[in-house]
């Protein structure tokens, strides 16, 4: 493989500096490195991040090709310069088994944009009743570390123990979609001063505390570690920074859609705005933003949830949940904390990259960008504004809450170890 | 007025009074030998209904018929609908036949909106009852009640229902004419209060511009009409409340409790009446019930919603105007 | 609904008979072709005096044809024709000592322009205890111009009930008939251009009586 000299780049948002990659690997970092037989890539001031890594990914693909394949998804992740994701288990069928994780790795690997990290179901089916087999994933060719039943809850507190315990063997982590079933038996939206008005079944936030207090009590007891996923409410934050307090092995991810969008949007009707968790308030959103900020949210992760487009055009109650989110992800983390002062580049390199990157103990990725690391690496044009155009998405699914938005930020170039698989934010 | 009627929040009070207005109008032609005008003559409306209401579609389906409006009533029971096609499909499937209207009562809170706005059909569309969000023609016709019994048949032309204290009782959260009747009694200047058991009560109602108590008793002597929501029995089982008796004792209208309103208050009814259960018979059956009433008003307010909403300019003559104005 | 329909109400009760038939083809706003003559621009034909003269001349002929008016009813044409409806009944009681039945037909829902214009406001039809069943209707309207008022009123009547005979008296008669239709007591007959327009006040509603004769004001833009 030749060599690409990256030239004029703010790394992590830094004073411009030339990066030189050499196969796989990032071989110089400096100030007036030698273009001398490389391909030269003329940054031009924009800004270099650790490829992402997004730990919250569905990429459909066994079951439901009809919405995303791992062909389609692996292409929009590289679009939106991801060069890791985990694929979560609710696929057809359900990732519990070594067969199906490893299926779904392979996949990722031939295609080649980005690499694709199964995530195993907790229990068989999702269905909460018995535990998958944990260990054979994780012994499997995927190596499998995150587990989840995300779409469902893993609301039997005895199971949730258990699962806990068992992943300590391998250093595991359960990552929990926290969503008391009872309380939100019928659920269509946030319950609060909007769901009144518009008569849908009310979500209301205790739903989601409650079972996150359980669980950081029950890791607490195990003296195991818990991941949150898609954490979405005020109350939560406060839950989380509690436990972190106690020295609880907790992370919690915050999605992009829950940093921006509010409740206020479903007086539309509009089921581009279904999602689960849903979308809360103006007050939910600042206490995130802060949380992410102050770290007692540790990662930003997509919930990329790709739906055909008859899913969401019909009537509220029977829209599917879920909006795709990998190729603005950026854009929006870019609006919600980078200009608004709370968090710098580096910082978003964390919460994107470093952070997911060690929670889900992908080796290889989000590492510093130095001589000797892999080169995994996405530059962002970040002086760029535009209208968000579904259109131009690589998903084969179009169910953004940010059609014709004005967003900051364009993903130019994705290298994964070394190969381009973005250029001029086109897909190799 | 704009040319669907979704929610009784759209109304101004100008727009709301004109409803009740013309519905006093429409009522006189019931007093006639030949109850029809021809004001609707060759205009096609269809009544969607993806929920049984036996009264509400009659009463959309006499008020269409009055107008000589001519009438297609598609139940989505036994149709395609229920072998899985979407509200999109039946709805362009009807507009097809060249349907100008679609009364639509839907399951589903924001159908109706949906419907509307999402560029699926071009006809108007008019709310019948949707979910737990809103039934507009049903607000309307209970303010209409409300102006001929508390201000006056013909003294109440022109006017709102400014001061007159309405109390709404009953199962406030799964109620669609709860929510549309605050909206609207609001906007016609009457001051709402809603009692119900807590577990009744939405959250978030505080924001609605109507008080809240959970308290009958205190009430019912402020109170110029008491509308009395049906309670299904089925909610004791989710917990709502513990038993049927529990509720009638504490939030049932009985002739004791009706004694302690104001002799000239009334008491309404949504239907269909649960006896027994939220109203007793003595109650149900006594002068000061306008049930019947409402029955009859229904057909009045909606000839006045259809003749207002379709009376007018047909879509070909707004294009031929638009395209005059470039 | 809106502020432009109840401005459309009033237009199209007042001077509805300004509107010549080339503005019903949707050519231009009919709003626009319906404004009110400038009181500058607009002459009287007949005043206050005149109109209580022509009124009493109309009451002795119906007196007269209808041979003691026994079985008039009297139904003014909203708004205008059901004050000189009132006005009508009052003179005819005074000459023929009787009450006499009067009312009002709205004829609004009958016309055959509604889909040209936003929904109107409707009017009172208020038809007298004893019905009209075998009774002499005099229809009362204050201009009769293309005559489609009276075609709609004569609809509206035939839903109410079966008069022996129906008449019509109008306070002025302006020509251009788009329909069979005649009256048959007339104020004053008044020959007009359809680029003119004829409006009719009256005290109860615009403070005075007087008809205007006046030159329809083009909208500002159209071409004609």
């Amino acid at each position: 493989m030749s060599k690409i000299l990256i030239r004029g780049a703010r790394v992590l948002g830094g004073e411009p500096q030339d990066v030189l990659i050499d196969g796989e690997v990032v071989e110089a970092v400096g100030s007036g490195l030698s273009a001398e037989g490389a391909e030269v890539v003329e940054a031009d001031g924009k800004v270099l991040l650790p490829g992402l890594v997004d730990l919250h990914t569905h990429l459909r693909e066994p079951g439901r090709e009809d919405s995303e394949t791992v062909l389609t998804g692996t292409r929009a992740a590289a679009s939106g310069g991801f060069t890791a994701v985990f694929a979560m288990a609710n696929t057809f069928p359900v990732a519990d088994t070594a067969g199906v994780v490893e299926q779904v790795w392979r996949l990722g690997r031939e295609h080649g944009y980005c690499d694709v990290q199964p995530i195993g179901a907790v229990t068989v089916g999702l269905e909460g009743r018995k535990l998958a087999e944990l260990g054979a994933m994780h012994e499997s060719a995927a190596g499998v570390t995150v587990f989840s039943d995300d779409g469902k809850c893993v609301d039997d507190a005895v199971m949730m123990r258990r699962a806990l315990e068992y992943v300590k063997a391998f250093g595991g982590v359960v990552a929990q979609h926290a969503q008391e079933p009872r309380l939100t038996e019928g659920a269509q939206m946030n319950e609060g001063v909007v769901s009144a008005e518009l008569g849908l079944g009310g979500w209301p936030a205790v739903a989601e505390e409650s079972i996150i207090a359980r669980d950081v009590l029950l890791a607490e007891h195990v003296g195991s570690r818990v991941h949150i996923c898609h954490l979405s409410t005020a109350g939560s934050v406060e839950i989380v920074r509690w436990a972190k307090s106690r020295g609880i092995d907790v992370t919690a991810e915050v999605t992009p859609h829950h940093l921006l969008l509010t409740d206020e949007l479903v007086r539309s009707y509009d089921p581009v705005y279904k999602v689960n968790p849903p979308l809360r308030t103006e007050r939910d959103v600042h206490a995130l933003r802060e949380a992410l900020a102050d770290g007692t949210i540790d990662i930003v992760a997509t919930d990329h949830a790709p739906h055909p487009h008859e899913d969401k055009d019909c009537e509220w109650a029977a829209a599917a949940m879920g909006m795709v989110g990998l190729e603005t992800a950026l854009s929006v983390v870019q609006e919600t904390m980078v200009e608004t002062g709370l968090l710098d580049w580096a910082g978003v390199a964390d919460r994107m990259s470093s952070t997911p990157a060690r929670i889900g103990r992908a080796g290889g990725h989000g590492r510093p960008v130095s001589a000797g690391e892999p080169a995994n690496l996405t530059l962002v044009d970040t002086a760029y504004r535009g209208s968000v155009d579904p259109a131009g998405f690589a998903s084969r699914s179009r169910n953004t809450p940010y059609a014709g938005r004005e967003l900051p930020g364009r993903v130019t170039h994705t290298w994964l170890r070394g190969k381009a698989t973005l250029v001029d934010g086109k897909l190799t | 007025m704009q040319r669907h009627l979704i929610s009784a929040a759209d109304l101004s009070r100008d727009d709301a009074v004109h409803v009740l207005d013309t519905a006093e109008e429409m009522a006189r032609v019931a007093d006639r030998p030949i109850k029809k005008l021809p004001t609707l003559r060759g205009r096609t409306i269809v009544n969607l209904f993806f929920e049984d209401s036996t009264r509400t579609r009659i009463s959309f389906e006499a008020a269409e018929k009055r107008l000589s409006a001519d009438v297609i009533n598609f139940s989505a029971k036994g149709s395609s609908v229920s072998k899985g096609e979407s509200l999109k499909d039946t709805a362009q499937t009807l507009e097809a036949m060249g349907v100008d209207a679609v009364v639509i009562r839907h399951g589903a809170s924001g159908a109706p909106y949906r419907l509307a706005t999402s560029g699926w059909i071009d006809a108007a569309v008019i709310n019948a009852g949707d979910g737990t969000h809103q039934h507009p023609t049903q607000a309307l016709l209970d303010a209409f009640t409300m102006r001929r019994r508390l201000v006056g048949r013909d003294t109440g032309l022109g006017r709102d229902l400014s001061g007159k204290r309405i109390t709404i009782v009953g199962d406030v959260l799964h109620s669609r004419v709860a929510r549309s009747n605050v909206d609207l009694l609001h906007t016609l200047g009457a001051e709402v209060t809603l009692v119900a058991p807590p577990t009744l009560v939405p959250v978030g109602v505080e924001t609605w511009p109507c008080e809240v108590s959970y308290d009958l008793d205190s009430t019912l002597p402020k109170s110029d009409a008491v509308m009395m929501l049906r309670v299904q029995r089925e909610r004791m089982n989710a917990a709502f409340f513990p038993t049927e008796r529990e509720y009638s004792r504490r939030y049932g209208l009985d002739g004791d409790r009706m004694a302690r309103m104001p002799e000239h208050a009334i008491v309404m009814h949504p239907g269909p009446m649960v006896r027994g259960m939220e109203i007793t018979a003595a109650v149900a059956d006594s002068d000061r019930c306008t049930v019947v009433e409402q029955v009859a008003n229904g057909v009045s307010i909606r000839m006045a919603v259809l003749y207002l909403l379709l009376g007018g300019n047909e879509p070909a003559v707004a294009h031929a105007r638009t395209t005059e104005e470039k | 609904m809106d502020k432009q329909d109840k401005q459309d109400k009033r237009d199209s009760q007042g001077s509805q008979h300004a509107q010549g038939p080339q503005h019903t083809q949707g050519s231009q706003d009919p709003r626009d072709a319906r404004q009110e003559p400038r009181e500058s621009d607009a002459r009287p034909v007949l005043e206050g005096p005149d109109i209580a003269r022509v009124l009493t001349r109309i009451a002795h002929e119906i007196v007269e044809r209808a041979k003691g008016a026994d079985d008039v009813v009297l139904l003014g044409i909203p708004t205008r024709g059901v004050f000189l409806g009132r006005r009508l009944a009052a003179k005819l009681e005074q000459i023929t000592d009787r009450k006499i039945p009067v009312g009002s037909l709205d004829i609004t829902m009958y016309r055959d322009d509604l889909r040209m214009h936003p929904p109107r406001a409707l009017a009172r039809t208020e038809i007298p205890g004893d019905g009209i069943d075998g009774k002499l209707v005099v229809l009362v309207d204050d201009v009769l111009f293309s005559g489609r008022t009276i075609r709609a009123a004569l609809d509206a009547l035939n839903d109410i009930g079966r008069p022996r005979a129906v008449q019509l008296a109008v306070l002025v008669d302006r020509g251009h008939r788009e329909l069979p239709i005649r009256a048959d007591y007339v104020g004053k007959n008044l020959p007009t251009s359809l680029r003119e327009t004829v409006k009719v006040q009256l005290a109860e509603e615009d403070g005075r009586d007087t008809v205007l004769l006046g030159v329809k004001q083009t909208a500002p833009g159209a071409q004609h």
